[in-house]
């Protein structure tokens, strides 16, 4: 059947045995078994990144790889209790997509009032619907590389995620949520994302990340957002999945003439946790903005890869973010910009600040930057630092307690990120967020 | 009572001793200023008080109202009624002026067991200090300090006290900086806090300040002891002859001590 590499990992056996159990079962669409076939091939020939892929050299997953998970359930992914608590967000109100365990629940989800101009629906309801748009997207090939792994995997196993259209030249008011929930323990579940957002239009989405418990499921999610020319993309990302969950992500923005990306993103929970955000600015004058704020504590690892390539003239792009490690945790952060030939006039800007809140939690940030055109602007800067003692002394002779004083200046430290947020509510939820899960014993020695 | 009362106090900055053997008896509603030549131990006489780390005391006793106060947590130090007003307020980006001095009011309210304000209660008392010390509302929405002028963040210093109403407070060379207008504010606005149950240490290099606040004692502060105590006079004569004349009544006192070299 397959070429199966030489020492098979739990984690690849896993899969493997998996696929068997499933047998044959094809979709009925050519292009699509075809597709998840080769990815499966492609999956089971490299496994798991190992700790020579620079790619992955900060985010070891030789632990991920003794692991064996099994598919999701879905029939227990269906019939899940899931209070719609869990993902209620105040400023989000409107259309609402929610996946379980990478499976689409029509029940918790609020598709049946949306704007004219606007489509949302489940993935595996656009396969049965109309899959030939879903081909470039869904066929696409990824290299055969270990450091694509999860790309692979997700490209065989997501049977379902989310379809999001705007209509050329309209503009949608309320953000659409799309919710991901984990439920189950030791299973791996998938899901697949398709924006598109037409010529003109206007979207803001907000991708949400919780779980019920303390589900230590692999998910892997991977998103494509397309902007046509003059279009807008508003995108928060907020990752609130339970402490003990493994989450791999790409995000990958392609954005055309004129139009610009804006992306919020706050990484809170998950034990292992990986975002790849990628932007092309493909069109003169695109734009790609992102603000993000990670914080951890205990043992967690945060992974942000963020990578913008500039291909067309007078792009711009600007990153801003915030990095808050406690405990023993890992944040990991690389921001590489590219600035291709041609792309005269570009503007790039990039800009990481860390604050290290015990002698035990590391951050690891790497800016990276490549120019090979004329006239362009381009600025970058990393830091890593501690809570000023300054600062803490001036609140305490106050009489702010230390614990309080700490929480508030590194509130303050992650707000630089989240200020921009234009939606008030939600972005005071995200600060309120940030303060329950920050640290609030005093500082390790 | 005394409410302050320092005895002997020693304390070491980085291994160096800079209090050798400090005296003071401080009672309510009195203002006691102290001055001195630069490096005599001014500065670290108020951060031992306040609480800032890096500040050993190897000997010696402060009691506040009876109490320990050595043994107390900056924080605890404010909420039992100690308030320092910094000779450089720190900058605080991302913190509202007006959000953390509602923090800091509450969190002392809290330790003593008093009902925390709400919102409208707080501003409601804001607008009341905000008269006494000239304030306008704009400086409150903005971050603690940031991008305030020198003069701003001392009469913030006098704002945040005026809110907090602490029953000491020490004055970290208030005057440092400012020009003869600001330091009039400033002064004004201590003066309007002044009353029978709260007391006042007041640090400074120049006898200016005490033009406008006046002191019921001066001391002055020199390698590490207080050498000298006396009425408002005393400052007088002190910007009349400089600290040198010290040096005839106090030969122990080095000459560098008294030309104010950190030598």
């Amino acid at each position: 059947m397959t070429e199966v590499q030489a020492s098979r990992t739990p984690f690849v056996q896993a899969v493997l045995d998996a696929e068997g159990a499933e047998a044959s079962e094809g979709t009925g669409i050519v292009w699509l078994d075809t597709a998840r076939r080769e990815n499966l091939d492609a999956f089971l020939a490299t496994g798991l990144p190992e700790g020579r892929s620079e790619a992955w050299k900060y985010t070891p997953l030789r632990a991920l790889a003794q692991r064996a998970f099994a598919p999701a359930d879905a029939d227990a992914a269906r019939a899940a209790n899931v209070d719609a608590a869990v993902f209620a967000l105040p400023g989000v109100t409107g259309p609402r997509i929610v996946l379980v365990d990478g499976v689409f629940r029509a029940d918790l989800s609020v598709l049946d009032t949306l704007p004219s101009g606007l489509r949302v629906e489940p993935l595996s309801v656009a396969l049965t619907l109309a899959p030939e748009p879903l081909r470039f997207a869904l066929a696409a090939r990824h290299r055969r590389d270990a450091a694509d792994a999860f790309l692979h995997l997700n490209a065989a196993l997501a049977r379902d995620g989310v379809v999001v259209n705007v209509a050329e030249g309209c503009t949608i008011e309320s953000p659409v949520h799309v919710v991901y929930v984990a439920t189950q323990n030791d299973v791996a579940w998938h899901a697949r994302a398709l924006v598109e957002v037409g010529q003109g239009g206007h979207l803001n989405v907000v991708e949400h990340h919780v779980a019920i418990g303390d589900a230590n499921a692999l998910g892997t999610v991977v998103s494509d957002f397309v902007l046509r020319d003059d279009a807008v993309l508003e995108l928060v990302l907020i990752q609130d999945a339970s402490a003990a969950a493994t989450l791999v992500r790409r995000s990958h923005a392609r954005v055309g003439a004129r139009a610009a990306a804006t992306v919020h993103a706050v990484e809170l929970g998950g034990a292992l946790v990986r975002h790849e955000l990628t932007a092309e600015l493909v069109g003169e004058g695109a734009r790609f903005d992102s603000r993000g704020v990670f914080a951890l504590k205990a043992r967690q690892h945060i992974d942000t890869q963020m990578d913008v390539r500039h291909q067309a003239r007078d792009t711009t792009s600007d990153a801003l973010w915030r990095g808050v490690a406690d405990g023993r945790s890992r944040g990991v952060f690389r921001g590489a910009i590219v600035v291709a030939e041609g792309a005269d006039g570009s503007d790039a800007a990039l800009s990481n600040k860390n604050l290290l809140l015990s002698a035990q939690a590391e951050i690891d940030t790497k800016p990276e930057l490549e120019i090979y055109a004329d006239e362009v602007k381009a600025a970058h800067g990393a830091t890593i630092g501690q809570l000023d003692e300054r600062s803490m002394f001036y609140l305490r002779s106050r009489g702010i307690p230390q614990v309080q004083a700490r929480s508030l200046l590194t509130l303050a430290f992650c707000r630089a990120a989240l200020g921009s947020l234009p939606n008030e509510a939600l972005r005071e939820h995200l600060g309120a967020l940030l303060v329950a899960h920050l640290p609030t014993g005093p500082a390790e020695a | 009572m005394h409410m302050l009362k320092i005895h002997n106090l020693h304390a070491r900055v980085e291994g160096k001793e800079i209090l050798k053997g400090l005296s003071l008896e401080v009672n309510p509603g009195e203002v006691h200023a102290i001055m001195g030549p630069n490096g005599a131990g001014k500065s670290t006489l108020a951060n031992v008080l306040s609480g800032r780390e890096g500040y050993e005391v190897t000997e010696g006793s402060v009691l506040f109202n009876g109490r320990d106060l050595l043994a107390l947590e900056p924080e605890e130090r404010a909420a039992e009624g100690v308030f320092l007003a910094f000779q450089y307020p720190v900058e605080i980006p991302g913190v509202n002026n007006t959000y953390f001095l509602r923090a800091a009011l509450n969190a002392q309210r809290k330790y003593r067991g008093e009902e925390e304000l709400d919102s409208m209660r707080f501003l409601k008392l804001v607008r009341e200090k905000l008269k006494i010390m000239q304030i306008s509302d704009e400086l409150l929405h903005r971050a603690v300090n940031e991008g305030f002028s020198g003069g701003e963040k001392k009469r913030n210093e006098i704002f945040q006290m005026a809110v907090l109403e602490p029953k000491l407070a020490i004055l970290d060379e208030t005057d440092s900086g400012l020009d003869i207008d600001a330091l009039k504010q400033v002064a004004e606005g201590v003066n309007a806090l002044r009353s029978p149950d709260r007391s006042f240490v007041v640090v400074t290099h120049y006898q200016r300040l005490l033009d406008y606040i006046e002191p019921d004692f001066v001391h002055v502060l020199a390698g590490g002891r207080i050498v000298e105590s006396g009425d408002k006079s005393l400052a007088l004569k002190l910007e009349e002859q400089g600290y040198a004349w010290l040096a005839d009544t106090h030969p122990e006192l080095a000459k560098a001590e008294l030309a104010g070299d950190r030598a």
